[in-house]
């Protein structure tokens, strides 16, 4: 394929008007003995057909599942059709940031809704524009937290995803910051016992997830008081955010930030991305957070619009004392997340009772299993870590029969012999869950 | 326009339920009152006018296959649809992350070879996919930075920055904490060569590099720059920003440089989606290898697996793999273009800047006029001096004649600036059409400067109070 319309007349009318014969004079600049005698060594040119057809084998080479039981950071939802229907829209995808507000109020509004509908969702005041995704917004909710106290210690639950905590680890060693994580106890919650222990004037953050990694909801507010009694800041995490539907969201319960992935409102498995990280905070905070805000404002004859704003705190003008680097975010994921929303509306509320039956369907029926045992206490929202006599067998068995099974717990916390990770979505329905148990009952 | 919330009304709605196939249960029974939300508060819109809202909110926004696009430094090429239906296949959306390595072979394999393909196209030794944007890929090449000194057990405090970077740059630098130091640019827009050379001690990581720089200029004495750094132990890092300007023409690992961040959706023409999301792969030399963000795709006789097992990566910079749906969308316009085809694009992506800067010329400030890569860098300050008239009004100006302006008041060191990237997707029909307008516009600075202090005139709303919006900040609507 050749995207450039040039013919050779046009080349020829082009060098003659910048004064050159050949288009090769352009490149005298760069030292003769580095420029490339051979051209890069990738395949050969494709057609549309030929491009396409490539394409297609390779997503056929991968295997589509019937049934997908994992969650553990990227959940399988239904997308209403609008979803596609609106990002598809090009006068969305094919606009870079709008840095030009009076011909960017579509995007800019949009957003502006978004950050409303997450501010209200996380009971925070105010939200950004998004981040990467939702482990890449704790760890700079971490950072911001370490800055603002200048103070280096984080404190992370162990509860927390173990890919999170890897990119915390991540962006506090850049920052020379020291990390410590706090155990779960039998509940499945963190253990607030140890908490109090390590809480010092040096910690920053202390950072949660709710749900956590195992599914179980975090007591938040007795959290928040602990966390507050030293000066610190509580970072509280979700990675689907269909949970708030129904849970009392940590704004709260006095988070101080909120941050959790986005995913799950409208956007596609997408083998991990891209995804939407979420940042909400409280207003408090509004001059210090990373990221893109959209604020509204009104132009000269008083009609309301829109700009990005408080761009003082970016690094396009504050350059090295920016809040953060981040420049590109995930905004079509975020208007994707908007129009979710809005198509869902209090449903939002139904969708995540009904997860919490089907969870509590797959569990029960689970349970049912000789040697299979529950292996935390505290309640769940769609997720729920089970002990099973040999996990691996399981997912073995499941996977013959083109089912995703359960996240295998020991690969990150060795500590959970055959422990497995379920997810039951609006996606499974009862006749997948009663077939999942026979496969198992047929795997012991 | 009303917003989302101005339009709803109790008991209207749009996305239904499925009714439960299983035990209905009491959800206080299983879930504690107390973690239990009192009021949901979202928008009820039946689907037609949500739909109507969003289509209206789109017929706002200027996006490229609308109009010209020449968003200096944005590298605003045409995005081929073929790729927006390759990366909508369901065997590319539909998989989780957690799937397993023998179900996502295609992935897999799709990965493994678009890193091979950067590092043939860039002359780098490896490759990670797994940086979300420019910036992240940033951050990721300057921790690695940061980690190959840390195993040297060298203590190296500061890095070197030019006055013309990105603001990116020195804002990812000082994540990894780095002290940045600003490198004076010659009078040819280039490199201070004797500034950089006071400057290099053995207490420098790395210099910074954006090369072609944002002048869109090619730094001439790149060979010395490189040898100044390396001797003193130091890394040179490119800022893969402008690399439209150099495929299949020279490779920065070829030119000195160890590590590299890209742009996929600036160079490889994914959409930018009006913000996001992009992608940042990160390209490194041999002594970076072994920092490389995990996990890293490894190649076996039973097909391709993840493996974390490298004990001085950097780590992971966020969850998962990457943007994997942009990377499918790259990858499809690597395969479609072949090598013949970027070298092809650079050199029209050249041309056409070269054409815009001679035919502008005579009409705008050219700071540094010599021959540029992919973008030239005007200045507005003739219009301020003699007609009062800012960049900022001929950039809105320019909206009235059809065109999303281009990049203004950057690079810093050019006052008044204006930064034309035109891109090689754009014909000369167009570019004659542009550059007429721009002619017209300078004229209607002499004449009629009012109008262009008014411009925009045919938007749906005027230029908006950005001082409003900083000053009494509203960034969430609330019910009044």
């Amino acid at each position: 394929m050749n995207y450039a319309p040039h013919t050779e007349e046009d080349i020829a009318q082009m060098e003659a008007a910048v004064g050159i014969a050949d288009v090769e004079e352009l490149f005298a600049d760069i030292p003769a003995k580095y420029r490339l005698a051979q051209l890069p060594d990738i395949p050969a040119p494709l057609s549309e057909q030929e491009t396409i057809a490539l394409l297609n084998g390779l997503s056929r080479k991968n295997i589509l599942p019937h049934l997908t039981l994992t969650g553990a950071g990227a959940y399988h939802h239904f997308i209403p059709a609008v979803v596609g229907h609106i990002i598809n829209r090009a006068e969305f995808y094919t606009a870079y940031t709008p840095y030009q507000a009076e011909i960017s109020q579509g995007i800019l509004q949009a957003i502006y809704e978004y950050q409303t509908m997450i501010a209200h969702l996380t009971g925070m005041e105010i939200a950004n524009a998004s981040m990467y995704d939702g482990a890449s917004a704790m760890a700079e909710a971490a950072v911001l937290s370490a800055k603002t106290l200048n103070r280096s210690k984080i404190i992370i639950a162990r509860s927390v995803h173990p890919e999170y905590r890897a990119v915390v680890r991540t962006y506090c060693w850049s920052n020379s910051y020291e990390v410590c994580e706090i155990p779960f106890n039998q509940t499945g919650q963190i253990d607030l016992d140890l908490l109090q222990k390590e809480l010092a004037e040096n910690v920053a953050a202390v950072l949660v997830q709710s749900p956590n990694f195992f599914g179980v909801i975090e007591d938040i507010a007795p959290l928040a008081e602990a966390v507050h009694s030293f000066g610190a800041m509580l970072v509280a995490a979700f990675t689907d955010g269909t949970a708030l539907g129904i849970l009392k969201p940590a704004g709260e319960s006095g988070a101080d930030f909120v941050v959790g992935e986005g995913q799950s409102f409208g956007n596609p498995l997408n083998y991990g991305g891209p995804y939407l990280g979420i940042f909400a905070a409280r207003e408090k905070f509004l001059r210090r957070i990373p990221g893109r805000l959209v604020g509204a404002t009104v132009d000269k004859n008083g009609r309301r619009g829109f700009v990005l704003t408080l761009q003082t705190r970016e690094q396009h003008i504050r350059r090295e004392k920016a809040t953060s680097n981040i420049c590109s975010n995930e905004a079509l994921c975020a208007l994707a997340a908007g129009v979710y929303l809005a198509t869902l509306g209090k449903n939002l509320q139904k969708l995540a009772a009904l997860n919490v039956q089907k969870t509590q369907y797959l569990k029960k029926q689970l349970l049912g299993i000789p040697g299979w045992k529950e292996v935390f206490t505290a309640p769940v929202y769609n997720e729920f870590a089970v002990s099973c006599p040999d996990a691996r067998l399981v997912n073995e068995k499941l996977k013959k029969e083109g089912i995703v099974g359960a996240y295998e717990l020991p690969k990150s916390y060795p500590e959970l012999k055959n422990a497995l990770l379920f997810c039951a979505t609006e996606m499974v329905s009862k006749e997948d869950i009663d077939r999942v148990v026979d496969i198992v009952k047929g795997a012991l | 326009m009303e917003l989302i919330f101005e339009k709803s009304r109790p008991g209207r709605g749009a996305g239904c339920i499925p009714a439960s196939d299983v035990a209905a249960i009491n959800i206080e029974a299983v879930i504690d009152r107390k973690y239990l939300r009192t009021e949901l508060d979202l928008p009820e819109v039946a689907e037609v006018d949500l739909i109507r809202h969003y289509t209206n909110l789109s017929r706002r926004n200027f996006g490229l296959d609308l109009g010209f696009y020449p968003l200096g430094s944005c590298t605003m090429k045409y995005n081929p649809k073929v790729n927006e239906n390759a990366a909508a296949l369901p065997g590319f959306t539909g998989l989780h992350p957690y799937a397993g390595d023998e179900w996502a072979q295609g992935n897999l394999q799709l990965m493994d070879e678009m890193q091979q393909y950067l590092c043939n196209i860039f002359g780098m030794a490896e490759f990670t996919l797994q940086p979300a944007a420019g910036a992240h890929g940033e951050f990721a090449g300057m921790m690695m930075i940061k980690k190959y000194f840390e195993k040297k057990g060298e203590k190296r405090h500061r890095i070197l920055i030019p006055d013309a970077a990105h603001g990116t740059n020195p804002a990812s630098g000082a994540l990894c904490g780095f002290e940045t130091v600003t490198l004076r640019s010659n009078n040819e827009g280039g490199v201070d060569i004797d500034h950089l050379k006071s400057l290099m001690t053995e207490d420098v990581a790395a210099l910074m590099l954006t090369n072609p720089n944002t002048l869109g200029l090619f730094e001439r004495n790149i060979e010395e720059v490189s040898r100044i750094i390396h001797e003193k132990g130091g890394l040179l890092y490119a800022d893969g920003a402008n690399a439209n300007a150099f495929l299949g023409i020279t490779r920065p690992g070829d030119l000195g440089f160890d590590v590299i961040q890209l742009n996929l959706h600036k160079t490889f023409s994914t959409p930018h989606g009006g913000g996001g999301p992009g992608s940042g792969p990160v390209g490194v030399g041999k002594v970076l290898v072994d920092y490389l963000p995990v996990p890293r795709i490894v190649k076996t006789d039973d097909g391709y697996r993840w493996s974390e097992d490298f004990p001085y990566s950097i780590g992971r910079v966020r969850a998962f793999y990457g943007n994997f749906n942009v990377i499918v969308k790259a990858y499809a316009y690597i395969r479609s273009l072949g090598a013949e085809g970027l070298k092809h694009a650079t050199q029209m992506a050249v041309l056409n800047a070269n054409y815009i800067k001679e035919k502008l010329k005579p009409y705008f400030d050219l700071p540094y006029d010599r021959v540029c890569m992919h973008e030239c860098v005007f200045s507005g300050s003739r219009q301020v001096e003699e007609n009062g008239i800012h960049t900022t009004d001929i950039a809105k100006r320019l909206i009235d004649f059809g065109y999303h302006p281009p990049t203004i008041y950057f690079p810093l060191i050019v006052p008044e600036a204006i930064m034309i990237e035109p891109t090689e997707t754009e014909s000369k029909e167009t570019l004659d059409a542009f550059c007429q307008a721009m002619i017209i516009i300078s004229r209607e600075a002499r004449e009629n400067p009012q109008r262009l202090k008014d411009a925009p005139l045919s938007t749906e709303v005027s230029r908006l109070d950005e001082v409003l919006a900083a000053r009494k900040p509203d960034v969430c609507w609330k019910k009044s």
